[in-house]
């Protein structure tokens, strides 16, 4: 009884002591980890609307895109968060959209687990450069191995075409989504 | 610290052993989940090493403190409880101040605490030995994981893509070896560097006698 009364004892506080201890360790560190994150998404949004000064959140029916802004307020475009799977993991992207959504202004690749040097080159700015002025309709497309001839298509990354494609598939999702609730 | 004096191998002894003698990866063959999957770079494989040294030194330094109160049948769970923290800790430490790398590295940060090497090294010598040597053993054994990580990363980076710690080292006309940045490429340096090290490890005996 003495030994199993001990066990309980030492395990608890050891385990309080633990939670106190990341408790603290939380509250430090938990603002920084947001300001990590609003820092990346402004990044990112100036980074794919670059003619952009400032930007607003707008919900509409559960779909979330930021309205960007020039120095007057005039809507100059959009940015728009996309989700979807790679060949791995899920890709995370910030992709920037004239207001019309006819013309891609930029593609940021925000997270992703696709092999590293193979779809894991899609981070890279040689891939994601690509897009900046593509036209959207009817979709993006993608070629292999050769420069695309049409302007709504990209060259995949060499020997990482599932990656690429589902860049392009979450590209042209989302941007379904968009003209639904705009 | 009177257990410095029991140690076989001395104070220096218990330090150097992890790099070579009893390296963790070469020898032991433990934490192959991180030692496999993170050493795509040899920047990935230092910052998992020292993220590990973090966590190891650590965990042993309390583990050795507390040895002698915790009960022996929840020893495992206590351990475990201790070695969660500071993972915890590095963690939120990674996202908060160098988050490409929190990002780079994934998963195989929080899978530390299931790290064989740690829980190894408080369950085999900081549960057992005093806190000056507990101190020695994990900051040598986790220094060598980290060197064998920046080996094994830095050779498969070299290959792969051309670069070490990000720097071009084959020139432009280098093909780059993919599949060194896949899996197997992590098995087939791996095996390599353990076949390198029986055989160097063989020389010497022939030598001795």
């Amino acid at each position: 009884m003495k030994t199993r009364l001990k066990m309980i004892l030492i395990l608890t506080l050891f385990a309080c002591i633990s939670g106190g201890v990341l408790s603290l360790v939380y509250i430090v560190s938990n603002p920084l980890i947001e300001a990590n994150m609003l820092a990346e998404q402004d990044r990112s949004i100036f980074l794919v609307v670059p003619e952009a000064k400032s930007y607003e959140e707008v919900t509409k029916s559960g779909f979330t895109y930021y309205e960007c802004k020039d120095q007057a307020g005039g809507t100059i475009g959009v940015a728009m968060p996309a989700n979807g799977n790679g060949y791995q993991g899920s890709i995370r992207l910030m992709v920037g959209l004239t207001p019309d959504l006819d013309t891609i202004t930029g593609l940021a690749v925000l997270e992703q687990v696709e092999t590293p040097g193979l779809g894991g080159r899609i981070s890279e700015k040689a891939f994601s450069d690509q897009f900046t002025g593509l036209r959207t309709d009817p979709a993006v497309g993608w070629v292999k191995n050769q420069a695309p001839e049409s302007d709504t298509d990209i060259q995949a990354v060499t020997g990482a075409t599932i990656s690429s494609r589902s860049v392009v598939a979450i590209i042209n999702k989302s941007i379904q989504q968009l003209k639904e609730v705009l | 610290m009177s257990d410095l004096n029991h140690t076989r191998r001395g104070i220096f002894g218990e330090f150097t052993k992890g790099f070579w003698k009893e390296n963790p990866i070469l020898v032991m063959l433990l934490g192959m989940c991180p030692t496999l999957a993170v050493t795509t770079s040899a920047l990935n494989g230092l910052t998992m090493g020292l993220a590990v040294v973090f966590v190891l030194t650590c965990s042993s330094l309390i583990v050795s403190i507390v040895r002698n109160i915790i009960p022996k049948q929840v020893r495992i769970p206590t351990f475990i409880v201790i070695i969660a923290t500071f993972v915890t800790m590095v963690d939120l430490f990674l996202k908060a101040f160098l988050l490409d790398l929190s990002k780079a590295l994934g998963p195989f940060i929080p899978l530390i605490v299931v790290n064989c090497i740690i829980l190894g090294r408080a369950e085999a010598f900081a549960s057992k030995n005093g806190v000056g040597l507990s101190f020695l053993d994990a900051v040598g054994v986790s220094l060598g994981f980290t060197v064998t990580l920046i080996i094994l990363g830095g050779i498969r980076e070299v290959l792969g893509m051309g670069t070490f710690f990000g720097m071009p080292v084959m020139g432009v006309r280098f093909e780059r070896w993919v599949i060194m940045l896949l899996p197997p490429g992590a098995f087939i340096t791996l095996g390599f560097l353990l076949g390198a090290k029986n055989l160097i490890d063989g020389r010497m005996e022939e030598k001795r006698k």
